[in-house]
């Protein structure tokens, strides 16, 4: 069986795995987002509440060998990686239990061990080191993928057309994901660019790509399954641009002046969590019980992160000068 | 005389500079419906229309450099890139177009480009977000580098910058954006290439700019208590430095202390303290000294960002032991 085909087949286990999935990072989020009212967590703070299904679809479909890289956005892909919760709440404390130590906060969250690399705050600064890294895997001969996540306004920087040349021109194993989901803080697609259906982008550099419903776990799973197909059989990048949409503001800091209400009430419509769940409730007759039961073990869950944050301590400033140089 | 923010004050400038000439336009990332991320531009695509207003898409290199060609094609554009951190996506162009292309050209072509960001350090937003590249700028010969440590210059180096037939570098800082002022209304414009003394003091010589003068002020304010005199002088242009306006001072305090936020080798401070010695090395009672960030990439922590960075409480206990 083809692992296309064994998407098809997903059976409930596995949907029960990605509806936990998002509802751990949705909890997450919003707990994330009350210990920033709290001033626990500061600096800046950007939420993946509505695109969970995303990371979440993306990130089942790789293999625990392959490399992540990540925006500054990038809680859910981290929590989706099997980054430890405790160590990422930690991190947005700034507590040395933190998965970088403490040293990075909300938007740095690093995890060599998960092959979690960041957490990159410099829009499309990463997609050359997706590539570079793909290139490493192609020189060593390692059948490893690079999925490499970024935005809708990523794909207007110099780096990604860069990057996508590149990918093609050396033939990388590189999965690049684009989350768009509409805007690129306050500017929307369409003042951003000039063609805004984002997958007629790859052609032009050779890259095959595809577009998928971003609000639809499975859609995001089945296509993130045919992508790392297609790039473990041939080797060559590929570009999936999953549509979805944030539902809360860009960061903390946002008075969301450039959209409509309504617009946002619409797409909060397609709940990715809530549509998984009552697809669920309705094919494999999961009991209102058995959600309920999930979503405590996943308030549990987050709490004890929580509490890991609480009880984490500050690095000595006397050691403010280490990870400098090796 | 009226109360404005400094947030407020970078505003007005804008605003009369976009009311000075049609030629004058705004672009940069999320300036308009956004309202500018730190709402410094906030209504002004109201008040102007979008072809004065541009938003731009994430491109740094590529609107600086259109930047610079529309200046050269007759327009007078004011360029704002979000924040210094994203600059260096932009620094070719900046270099090697806006910088250079008077030279090359043999003097046939200049640039006269305001380019504006902003520094935001001390928000907790680490080692990406919290840099203080000023000294980057000025090594450059060709730009002209200049930051508003003040209120005044926050509403009228915009004017300045455009008036210059020069590409000018605007340093403001996000730190100070709800930091209140008085100021006279109408304000007079300021020169460019001056530094400025914002206290005078016969004791010692604290040299400065941007986020550095306030701090200043506020540690030469407490000095004062112990009965210390201490002179700030900001020197508002970075490049060129006002030398004539650091000797001056360093004349009348015979001790000079530099102070700012940026890394301490190579920098700005480094320079101030070479030009003493060359010009005035007779004249000190002491050596130069300097406080500086800490060259680490800046931490998250608060606790860390806060020992990496100049307190007022620093420039306190270094001025009484230098003078003690
Ligand atoms: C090079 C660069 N320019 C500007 C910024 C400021 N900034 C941070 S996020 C952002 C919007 C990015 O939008 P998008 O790529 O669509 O990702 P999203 O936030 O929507 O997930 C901007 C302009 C930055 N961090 N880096
Ligand atoms: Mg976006």
């Amino acid at each position: 069986m083809t692992a296309q085909e064994q998407t098809m087949k997903a059976d409930a286990s596995l949907k029960m795995k990605l509806l936990r999935q998002m509802l751990l990072i949705r909890r997450f989020e919003e707990k994330s987002a009350e210990m920033y009212t709290k001033e626990k967590i500061r600096g800046f703070l950007h939420l993946y509440i509505g695109e969970e299904a995303v990371a979440t679809g993306v990130t089942a479909a790789l293999s625990p060998d392959d490399n992540v890289l990540a925006t500054y956005r990038e809680h859910g892909q981290a929590l989706a990686r099997g980054v430890d919760p405790g160590a990422i709440m930690a991190e947005m404390y700034g507590k040395q239990e933190g998965c970088s130590l403490g040293r990075g906060g909300s938007m740095h969250l690093f995890d060599a061990k998960t092959k979690f690399y960041g957490g990159n705050a410099i829009v499309a600064g990463h997609l050359p080191m997706a590539v570079g890294m793909a290139l490493a895997d192609k020189k060593m001969k390692r059948n490893q993928v690079t999925c490499c996540f970024f935005g809708d306004g990523a794909a207007a920087e110099g780096e990604f057309h860069e990057a996508m040349n590149l990918a093609a021109l050396w033939q990388v194993p590189v999965l690049f994901v684009c989350e768009n989901n509409l805007y690129a803080m306050g500017t929307a697609l369409k003042y951003s660019h000039a063609v805004t259906d984002l997958e007629k982008k790859a052609p032009g550099y050779g890259i095959a790509s595809a577009t998928v419903d971003g609000m639809d776990v499975l859609a995001v799973l089945d296509a993130a399954h045919k992508a790392v197909d297609t790039i473990r059989t041939t080797g060559k990048p590929y570009f999936l641009v999953c549509q979805t949409y944030r539902f809360r503001a860009h960061s903390m800091f946002d008075a969301e002046l450039y959209r409509d209400k309504n617009e946002v009430d619409e797409w909060k419509e397609r709940d990715p969590v809530t549509r998984l769940e009552e697809q669920l409730t309705a094919e494999v007759a999961l009991s209102a019980d058995d959600v309920l039961k999930m979503k405590k073990e996943v308030e549990q869950e987050v709490d004890r992160s929580v509490d890991f944050a609480e009880k984490g301590t500050w690095e000595p400033v006397d050691q403010i000068s280490r990870y400098v140089y090796k | 005389m009226t109360r404005l923010t400094y947030r407020e004050a970078l505003k007005q400038g804008l605003r009369e500079a976009l009311q000075s000439s049609d030629k004058v336009f705004l672009l940069g990332e999320d300036v308009g419906r956004y309202g500018g991320s730190f709402a410094v531009s906030k209504g002004l695509l109201q008040e102007f229309g979008p072809d004065r207003i541009m938003d731009v898409p994430l491109s740094e290199s590529g609107f600086t450099g259109a930047g610079i060609g529309a200046a050269l094609g007759g327009m007078r554009p004011i360029v704002e890139i979000m924040t210094v951190n994203f600059s260096l996506l932009a620094m070719d162009q900046i270099v090697n177009n806006a910088a250079t292309l008077l030279h090359m050209s043999g003097g046939q072509l200049n640039v006269p480009l305001v380019i504006r960001m902003s520094c935001g350090i001390g928000r907790q937003l680490a080692a990406q977000h919290s840099h203080s590249w000023e000294p980057l700028f000025a090594h450059i010969p060709g730009l002209k580098v200049v930051s508003a440590g003040t209120h005044e210059d926050a509403r009228k180096m915009i004017m300045a910058a455009l008036l210059d037939p020069n590409p000018v570098i605007l340093f403001e800082y996000t730190a100070m954006m709800n930091l209140e002022a008085d100021m006279e209304d109408p304000l007079p414009a300021v020169d460019l290439s001056k530094a400025k003394l914002r206290k005078s003091g016969k004791d010692l010589s604290l040299i400065t700019y941007g986020s550095g003068v306030y701090k200043c002020l506020h540690a030469a304010g407490e000095l004062a208590k112990e009965g210390m005199e201490v002179e700030v002088l900001d020197l508002r242009s970075l490049r060129p430095i006002d030398t004539e306006a650091i000797v001056a001072s360093v004349r009348k305090t015979h001790r000079a202390l530099m102070v700012d936020d940026a890394w301490q080798s190579v920098s700005i401070s480094s320079e101030v303290s070479a030009r003493i010695m060359e010009n005035c090395f007779y004249e000190l009672d002491a050596p130069v000294q300097r406080l500086n960030g800490l060259e680490v990439p800046m931490p998250y922590p608060k606790h860390l960002e806060d020992a990496a960075i100049v307190q007022p409480s620093q420039i306190v206990n270094k001025v009484r032991q230098m003078l003690g």
